[in-house]
């Protein structure tokens, strides 16, 4: 049990004062946010983008007041030269583009000619805004012609919102359910990561220890099975040490974060011209409900499932991936036995995505949280939508039961793995070792 | 003298390979015992059998009298043939951490490695990484960590390899002043002339059966063919051997002399003495060169290994 010790501290603090480790746990949530305000500020900028069009309307429809200038684009008017000379006038001052609107006589003959020139093909967002443009006043100018009073059109426009409730009559909201899929995705989704990254890890560490030959010196003093062990635990340790942190840090970006952009979004209120006391009541409204949706779930109890499954999942695949590691001697030799490690994990977070977030409590879904392989990543992402305690009390057995088992079986092949050098080997013969 | 290490009847098998066959080795106490074999004999499973690394299919192990118990890997010490250390980790933390598997504690641990790293003249080392020494160096390094707990059995295969000759005779000295200390010393290595000048004892290993093992001297004497280097001074170099090889069987002998002298080696088959050869070669010549011819342990391996097969 000493050595157990001995054997976790030192691979513990092996990987926790590893460099890449420092490097990916500090600069890791870093490149994460960078990334995230790239693309937000990367989207803004394209949706803050003013497309020059112009345009030649030869129909009797359009009035200059149905080209007003919005967020997004900005008309000029050519219907006063012929459009052989606007496709020049357009080409020459590089506009976005030209809008060519036929003389016809039927509204539905307009529907059917409105054309767009341009030297690169356009962006959908300009065309579904421009064809938005074009509906709007030709369904206004065909309810005149078919004698609806846009008035009363316009008193009938309803909007249904069904509110959601459980039986308990706790109220629940499409936000919340939203919330929910974050919440369930993410935590599936860090799962597998964590598997794939530590458990690799774990790997290496067996074949450097079988490369640099110290692992006969160390199991004269213990027993394979004890050094697997510790090795498997220390990592995990090195592992959640790094969820810590990354948590910490999550937090005070978000703090910070949350300071920056309540700012910013203050400032383009103003600018939009938009009231500014009732912008800001709904934001808050919306943020105040969302966290206190939020803190209506079961935060601990899942987090306490969290770190069950967690723990299941990554003993169960780690203790493979030691086996891995002790079989080969160098890394390339492993390609051939990853696949069938990763498939499971990979085909969890699928089925996961796929059908949780239609039918969490459906067929597919509740099999793949029951089957050992799959049953971390797909459980957890039920969790949120609430399960039958007795469901996940079952899943959680089976996974017990299994991780033992495949522990068992992979500290045999380790045990005769990492003192066989020099042979390539493949399923049969691990088969073999299963048996000495 | 009592035996600090007994098998009796090892047998193992890895699938249909059989790797040791009723193999029985008995280590008398404080002594060096030679463990040898052509490559894939079988010695190495039988050394990682004794360190509880393998477990034996059959067979027993005793162990200071009583069966081998797991906490008896705190009395003895290995030095594999496959050895190395961490290579990222400091020298000074890992000598702890290997002694601490040992069971040793921490401040046992370094007051010892202060002894033997002064010994050595290593101390400076202490904060360098693995990566940074030569390979002469980890050796000294993984050799202090094999004896550090003072274990009553050391096993050794091939330990001098990766030394050169310095180095090599100090790690020498130190398994000799081991063995005077009290230190049993199992030692399996292909480097006959360290057998020769160790070992007391040895064991011979072929196909995975033991084939030959007790005193190095009783073997030697068991091996001996009553052959007789001599060295006779006379003009008539080709006459006398023709009248020699009449009465005995002769060949051609290679040895350094100042004289041009005839060297024969003479086989004693047909019952005649020493004496007898002494007596029968003065009357002809003079004899300045007379030595009887004892096999090496070079020659027993290969004499035994060839009639086992």
């Amino acid at each position: 049990m000493n050595k157990l010790k001995l054997i976790i501290k030192r691979e513990f603090l092996a990987k926790v004062r590893n460099r890449s480790f420092i490097i990916m746990t500090f600069v890791s949530p870093l490149i994460m946010v960078g990334m995230i305000a790239l693309v937000v500020y990367l989207s803004k900028s394209s949706m803050e983008k003013i497309n020059v069009v112009a345009y030649v309307d030869n129909s009797k429809f359009f009035s200059k007041n149905d080209f007003k200038d919005s967020n997004t684009i900005h008309y000029i008017d050519l219907t006063e030269v012929d459009l052989n000379k606007a496709k020049q006038i357009v080409q020459e001052s590089n506009h976005d583009g030209l809008l060519f609107i036929p003389e016809k006589d039927s509204i539905e003959q307009i529907t059917e000619s409105i054309q767009f020139f341009s030297q690169e093909t356009p962006s959908m967002v300009l065309i579904s805004s421009l064809e938005n443009n074009l509906e709007k006043k030709l369904e206004k100018e065909k309810m005149l012609q078919l004698n609806i009073d846009l008035k009363k059109l316009e008193q009938s426009d309803l909007n249904v919102d069904i509110k959601l409730s459980n039986y308990s009559g706790e109220k629940s909201s499409k936000l919340v359910n939203g919330i929910k899929i974050a919440l369930g995705m993410g935590a599936g989704y860090v799962i597998m990561m964590f598997i794939i990254v530590y458990g690799a890890m774990v790997m290496r560490s067996v074949i450097e220890e079988k490369t640099s030959r110290i692992v006969e010196v160390i199991i004269s003093s213990v027993k394979p099975f004890q050094l697997m062990m510790g090795k498997v635990i220390g990592t995990a340790g090195a592992g959640l040490l790094q969820f810590f942190i990354w948590a910490v840090l999550m937090f005070l970006m978000l703090v910070a974060g949350s300071y920056f952009f309540g700012m910013d979004s203050m400032a383009s209120v103003q600018t939009a011209q938009i009231p500014t006391d009732q912008m800001e009541a709904v934001a808050t409204n919306d943020a105040q409900f969302a966290i206190s949706e939020i803190l209506k779930l079961p935060l601990f109890s899942m987090f306490i499932w969290f770190i069950l499954f967690f723990l299941g999942g990554y003993l169960l695949y780690s203790s493979i991936y030691a086996a891995i590691g002790s079989a080969v001697d160098n890394e390339t030799d492993t390609q051939q036995f990853m696949m069938p490690v990763i498939m499971p994990l990979m085909i969890g977070v699928y089925v996961g995505f796929a059908t949780v977030i239609n039918d969490p409590h459906g067929t597919v879904a509740t099999v793949f949280s029951m089957i050992p392989f799959t049953s971390p990543i797909v459980m957890l992402m039920r969790i949120p939508f609430g399960v039958p305690w007795w469901q996940i009390a079952l899943s959680l057995f089976l996974l017990i039961i299994t991780f033992l088992a495949v522990i068992w079986l992979a500290a045999k092949i380790y045990r005769v793995g990492i003192l066989m050098y020099g042979k390539k080997v493949n399923y049969k013969e691990l088969y073999k070792w299963m048996r000495y | 003298m009592d035996n600090i290490l007994v098998t009796e009847n090892i047998v193992k098998n890895f699938g249909d390979f059989r790797a040791l066959n009723n193999v029985s080795i008995e280590v008398p106490e404080q002594s060096i015992f030679g463990l040898l074999g052509p490559n894939g004999a079988g010695k190495t499973t039988l050394i990682r059998i004794i360190n509880q690394i393998t477990l034996p299919d059959e067979g027993k192990i005793f162990f200071n009298g009583k069966a081998l118990q797991p906490n008896d890997v705190h009395f003895i010490g290995y030095l594999p043939e496959e050895r190395g250390l961490y290579k990222r980790m400091k020298v000074g933390e890992q000598s702890i951490y290997l002694a601490q598997l040992k069971g040793l504690s921490k401040n046992e641990a370094k007051k010892r490695l202060k002894y033997w790293f002064d010994k050595f003249e290593i101390g400076d080392w202490w904060n360098k990484k693995v990566e940074e020494l030569s390979k002469g160096m980890a050796q000294k390094v993984q050799f202090i960590v094999t004896v550090l707990h003072e274990p009553k059995l050391l096993i050794f295969d091939e330990p001098f390899s990766g030394f050169d000759p310095i180095n090599a005779n100090l790690i020498k000295d130190e398994i000799l002043r081991l063995r005077d200390k009290g230190a049993t010393i199992i030692f399996s290595t292909h480097r006959m002339e360290s057998v020769e000048e160790l070992c007391e004892y040895i064991a011979l290993i072929d196909r995975s059966n033991k084939i030959l093992d007790g005193k190095l001297i009783d073997i030697k004497k068991q091996f001996k063919t009553n052959s007789f280097e001599v060295g006779l001074v006379t003009d008539e170099k080709d006459k006398l051997m023709q009248e020699i090889s009449q009465k005995f069987s002769v060949s051609n002998a290679e040895f350094k002399s100042l004289e041009d002298d005839l060297k024969l080696r003479i086989n004693l088959s047909n019952g005649d003495t020493s004496t007898d050869l002494i007596k029968y070669l003065n009357k002809r010549a003079l004899i300045n060169h007379y030595v009887e011819v004892i096999p090496t342990a070079n020659d027993i391996f290969i004499q035994a290994v060839k009639q086992n097969s």
